[in-house]
């Protein structure tokens, strides 16, 4: 890591420490740092068992809880643990209209995780884009760009997400595009960051003065050097976004209720609050608590390794 | 400094018209508001007058040419939902959800920065580490999910609290507020909580983080070396130095506070702004809309903009490259 800060606070340019360490070994490095946390480590593992299961849905449950051809109005409110009329178990209940909670939040889950993962992905390549042609290129294009990404993050996404969803419509395809609108900008205010501290550097400067296309130094140069910190914003945002659907859907402005969703099942559950019939609520948010939280324990722990100061 | 002040007060006037274009644009793609106001079985002629006196048959531009002559002279249009005008409609909204955010507020920071302190004073004790964990909580699990949890356990189960609402209003100072009364701080407490974990979190986290920073700095030592207790060295030395960045960010988050009491409101049926936006958004009410998001437009303008000029005077830097 060129320029490490101490604890002191005082920087001390370490002048190129360790050019040896390959791309191999620096990655073995990351994942023995990573694992020494066993927080880090089980909520590793939750995610890929929640997303085993969400995307297996249609394999792993019992029924397709979003084909009403498969519901049976008899089935409706069974208690958690109960068989219903298609032989097997209801570990976690059905819903008013005889719906396997537990399929239903596998699917809906799914839903989350493909929502999540290319909001974040679409937002990360956007924010890239505005945050190194801002960097780079400087001036009057940096001072325009960057203040609109300043105002944007200073307004709360869930806003604008609920703004954008509200004058799209509902679908998976809008509220993707209505989070990328809502969340490029904690990409690019990273990306802006880091890369006004590279381009000062040398070998920028270096590669600026070869006959390289602009293209190659932004992307082969640049962007390796600016990826580890967002890497972080990315897991977060993931986060983020996962819980803003389900925020959204929750309100009823998100997904129509055709579609799985964690946000339209615990909206569902909502309606029965004052009965006993608790289940319908409290299992889908246990779920969506999980996977928010275990990414965030995920993102908590990479911020850590990837933090100079706590480098050995 | 003063041409610093026209030139930034001019961007932000900039940024408001320019938003206001889009709003207005973008709420008038949704939908047909006279589908959802008139019912299906009217006659055309119904209909037709009510396109036009809405003034929908006019084009876009002309609309909001009419729009902006109208806001020039303080009217921002009539709610298509409840027939009275928007102004009057969002300010008398606007009470319930100040006292929501005002309570909220207090709870998080009385909790948040004593929290926060502890945790950054022994960072490596179980108490802390379980103080970070609960922050990691307060600000990755949906609000409107521990909203649901804490109707569940408190009105529903324990049943000591109202589910939701607004309760009794009473009078305190000439202020017309919940807050004056027993049953209005039993509805208020709730909602406040679950808005006020967002803040929480964040809070410990700024403060310990300053917290772990400024114990081991120069001044700390010195101070130990003086003889003060720990308790003067913490309340009159470190938590004075730490408190600039937290009253920053603190400040900054105010405005977001209003904006996530959106979804509180709808879980606890509080009858104030961020209730009125989800309504009219399902009601497509236009007006209120388009009324609601500039609003909230010229609000983080403001707020932006007089950070930039607290900034400005502090750091005489900005002032200068401002113009680029």
């Amino acid at each position: 890591m060129p320029d490490t800060l101490t604890p002191g606070g005082t920087a001390s340019a370490t002048p190129s420490a360790a050019p040896t360490r390959t791309r191999a070994s620096r990655l073995r490095d990351f994942w023995s740092d990573f694992g020494r946390s066993p927080v880090a480590l089980v909520s590793l593992a939750v995610i890929a068992v929640l997303a085993f299961v969400s995307f297996g849905a249609p394999w792993v449950t019992p029924q397709d809880p979003y084909d009403m051809a498969n519901l049976d109005w008899m089935d409706a409110f069974l208690r958690p643990g109960t068989v219903g009329s298609g032989g097997y178990t209801h570990w976690l209940g059905t819903d008013n209209a005889g719906r396997d909670m537990l399929s239903a939040i596998f699917y809906g889950l799914r839903t989350s995780f493909v929502i999540g993962l290319s909001a974040g992905a679409l937002a990360l390549m956007v924010g890239i884009t505005v945050g190194l042609t801002a960097a780079y290129f400087g001036g009057r294009t940096e001072a325009l760009l960057m203040r609109i990404v300043d105002l944007q993050l200073s307004m709360p996404a869930i806003l604008l997400a609920l703004v954008l969803v509200a004058m799209l419509g509902q679908g998976v395809a809008q509220i993707i595009l209505a989070l990328v609108v809502a969340q490029y900008a904690y990409f690019a205010r990273t990306t802006h960051g880091t890369a006004t501290v590279e381009r000062g550097k040398d070998y920028i400067e270096a590669a600026r003065s070869t006959p390289l296309p602009t293209w190659r130094v932004l992307l082969r140069h640049l962007l390796p050097n600016v990826l580890p910190p967002l890497i972080v914003v990315a897991t977060v945002q993931v986060a983020a976004a996962i819980a803003l659907e389900a925020t959204l859907s929750f309100l009823g402005v998100g997904l129509p209720l055709t579609e799985p969703s964690l946000g339209s099942l615990i909206s569902n559950g909502f309606k029965y609050i004052h009965t006993d019939r608790t289940w319908l609520s409290i299992y889908p948010g246990l779920f969506l608590m999980v996977t928010v939280v275990a990414i965030n324990l995920v993102g908590d722990r990479v911020r850590h390794v990837l933090d100079p100061r706590n480098q050995r | 400094m003063l041409g610093y002040l026209i030139r930034r007060l001019a961007q932000a006037a900039v940024v408001v018209l320019a938003m206001s274009v889009i709003v207005f644009v973008g709420v008038y793609a949704i939908g047909n508001p006279i589908d959802v106001l008139i019912d299906p079985g009217a006659t055309q002629e119904i209909r037709e007058k009510l396109i036009a006196q809405y003034g929908l048959d006019q084009p876009l531009w002309r609309q909001y040419f009419t729009f902006i002559a109208n806001v020039a002279q303080g009217d921002m249009g009539t709610s298509m939902v409840y027939n009275i005008p928007v102004v009057d409609l969002v300010f008398s909204r606007l009470p319930a959800t100040l006292e929501l955010v005002f309570v909220s507020v207090c709870i998080a920071t009385l909790i948040g920065i004593p929290a926060g302190l502890y945790a950054g004073y022994r960072p490596n004790g179980v108490a802390a580490k379980l103080i970070m964990a609960l922050s990691v909580l307060g600000f990755s699990v949906p609000t409107f999910w521990i909203g649901m949890l804490l109707i569940m356990a408190f009105a529903v189960n324990l049943g000591i609290l109202p589910s939701g609402g607004r309760g009794d209003v009473g009078s305190f100072l000439g202020i017309n507020t919940s807050l004056a009364t027993l049953d209005g701080w039993s509805h208020v407490i709730l909602p406040a909580i679950n808005l006020s974990l967002f803040k929480m979190g964040l809070l410990i986290r700024l403060t310990r983080a300053g917290m772990v920073e400024a114990m081991r700095t120069d001044y700390v030592r010195f101070a130990r070396a003086q003889g003060l207790t720990e308790r003067e060295i913490v309340f009159s030395h470190v938590l004075r130095n730490i408190s600039i960045p937290i009253v920053t960010v603190f400040g900054l988050e105010l405005g977001s506070t209003l904006a996530f009491a959106v979804v509180t409101e709808s879980v606890f049926t509080w009858p104030g702004v961020g209730k009125l936006i989800i309504d009219s958004i399902l009601q497509l009410d236009r007006p209120v809309m388009v009324t609601y998001l500039v609003l909230v437009v010229i609000l983080f303008v403001l707020i932006n903009l007089t950070v930039d000029l607290i900034y400005a005077r502090l750091d005489p830097r900005v002032r200068l490259k401002g113009g680029s």
